[in-house]
């Protein structure tokens, strides 16, 4: 049966993860597509996945009372979107729903804690990359706060 | 490069206006008709004038319109002080006094054979669009071309109808994305180095070109080494208090650099460490 290992093994990502830890990520994939429009996962809800963006545009959106839903940041091709299913408590802090048509790769988060708890290398590898995009996300976030396009007379 | 002319590089032709035309909330474009004859203002993509409003005072303005295009001298300025205003408020047929150009220029010709990628941070737009226009206008001898925009809201997107333009056309790649937006726009947001990853370009042959505010062009070196192309071949423009524009008045001083004659644009390699001190 065909799996979605060869698409992860060339995703930077996971660049350099062990054949085996890639056996067992792959063992925890699927594919997904959303229709523009559709909610991926919102504020509140259970984190249980991460997503691997192959095509499309995802919003990550946060409601501000007064203003209505905010988009903070988009992601889109070879991204990864989501990253609370590995921090507890596991849930979503923003709602995040596809711009465009939009096709990923899903990673069950439950399936990859589990796995993550018996075999602590691989953990350390997942977390070592997400730690990557969570410091670009603040960096990032740090940049907007900033507003560097602003004059600042 | 066109060198400035020196002997009467202080003294301003007079220009008139053409038109001006609002881009966004604080930036308009205004269109100069330089005078004719042998006083026509040929430029390099990347250089600036001095622009005088007539008893108001003076200022750098980078130059924003086709260097092909030389009977009329297009710059787009964001209003910050008493002389962009009083440009703004300049009339048809109204004289404006230019010296220049000055300074350095992209590095279009460097660029051939070399895929492009250009990063443009808020009116950093501005300086660059002469050397898309040029990469355009030879389009064959170039790789991959790549544009990146950011800006602070959709509402902020100089050269709006343009960048449209551009994206259509098959042989450029135009990515734009906003600081912050409602939930109606439907394209990117964060801030210009979070496009980068997204961009298809060979980093092994590759050069890059960035004009926007120092913390993001920082940033997006980092980002375009982290993508691996060479400090060398990464040019940034970079901005000072310009004065008198000829390297004599030490006004735009930045270390041993006056980044009126030496800049303003620099291979970053050569100015690298003037980046990471602090109020320089």
């Amino acid at each position: 049966m065909e799996t979605l290992r060869p698409i992860l093994a060339e995703h930077p990502f996971f660049k350099d993860l062990e054949e085996r830890h890639l056996d067992l990520v792959a063992g925890c994939a699927s594919n997904v597509r959303f229709k523009a429009g559709d909610f991926i996962f919102r504020h509140g809800e259970e984190a249980n996945e991460f997503y691997l963006i192959r095509e499309g545009l995802v919003a990550i959106e946060m409601f501000v009372t007064g203003r209505g839903a905010v988009n903070v940041q988009t992601i889109g091709e070879g991204q990864i979107l989501g990253w609370s299913w590995l921090v507890p408590p596991y849930r979503w802090m923003f709602d995040a729903h596809a711009l465009e048509t939009t096709r990923a790769i899903a990673l069950d988060g439950i399936c990859l804690r589990n796995k993550s708890e018996q075999d602590h290398d691989l953990g350390y590898q997942l977390l070592k990359r997400f730690a990557t995009i969570v410091q670009k996300d603040l960096d990032a976030a740090r940049l907007q706060i900033l507003n560097i396009y602003e004059v600042h007379a | 490069m066109i060198e400035a002319a020196k002997p009467d590089a202080m003294t301003p032709v007079f220009c008139r206006v053409l038109k001006t035309h609002q881009e966004t909330r604080d930036t308009f474009t205004i269109d100069l008709e330089p005078p004719s004859g042998p006083q026509v203002l040929p430029f390099a993509p990347g250089q600036f004038n001095m622009l005088y409003v007539f008893g108001v005072g003076e200022v750098p303005i980078s130059v924003s319109g086709d260097p092909r295009r030389t009977h009329t001298l297009v710059h787009t300025v964001r209003e910050v002080g008493a002389v962009t205003q009083a440009m703004r408020r300049l009339k048809r047929g109204e004289v404006l006094g230019v010296r220049g150009p000055f300074g350095s220029s992209w590095p279009v010709e460097q660029a051939v054979g070399k895929d492009v990628v250009i990063v443009a941070g808020g009116i950093g737009l501005a300086p660059l669009r002469p050397a898309i226009y040029s990469i355009l206008a030879h389009r064959q001898e170039y790789g991959r071309v790549v544009l990146l925009y950011g800006t602070r809201t959709p509402e902020d997107i100089l050269f709006r109808k343009e960048l449209e333009r551009w994206r259509a056309r098959l042989d450029l790649s135009v990515h734009v994305t906003v600081d912050r937006a409602l939930a109606s726009w439907r394209g990117s947001v964060g801030v210009v180095t979070t496009i980068i990853p997204r961009a298809h370009f060979d980093s092994n042959n590759a050069l890059a070109m960035i004009c926007g505010p120092e913390a993001m062009m920082s940033f997006t070196v980092l980002e375009l080494e982290n993508r691996g192309v060479g400090l060398e071949h990464i040019y940034v423009s970079t901005e000072r208090n310009m004065k008198c524009a000829i390297g004599f008045c030490g006004h735009c001083q930045l270390g041993p650099k006056f980044i009126c004659k030496d800049g303003p644009v620099f291979p970053y390699d050569r100015i690298r460490q003037f980046f990471e001190i602090r109020e320089i």
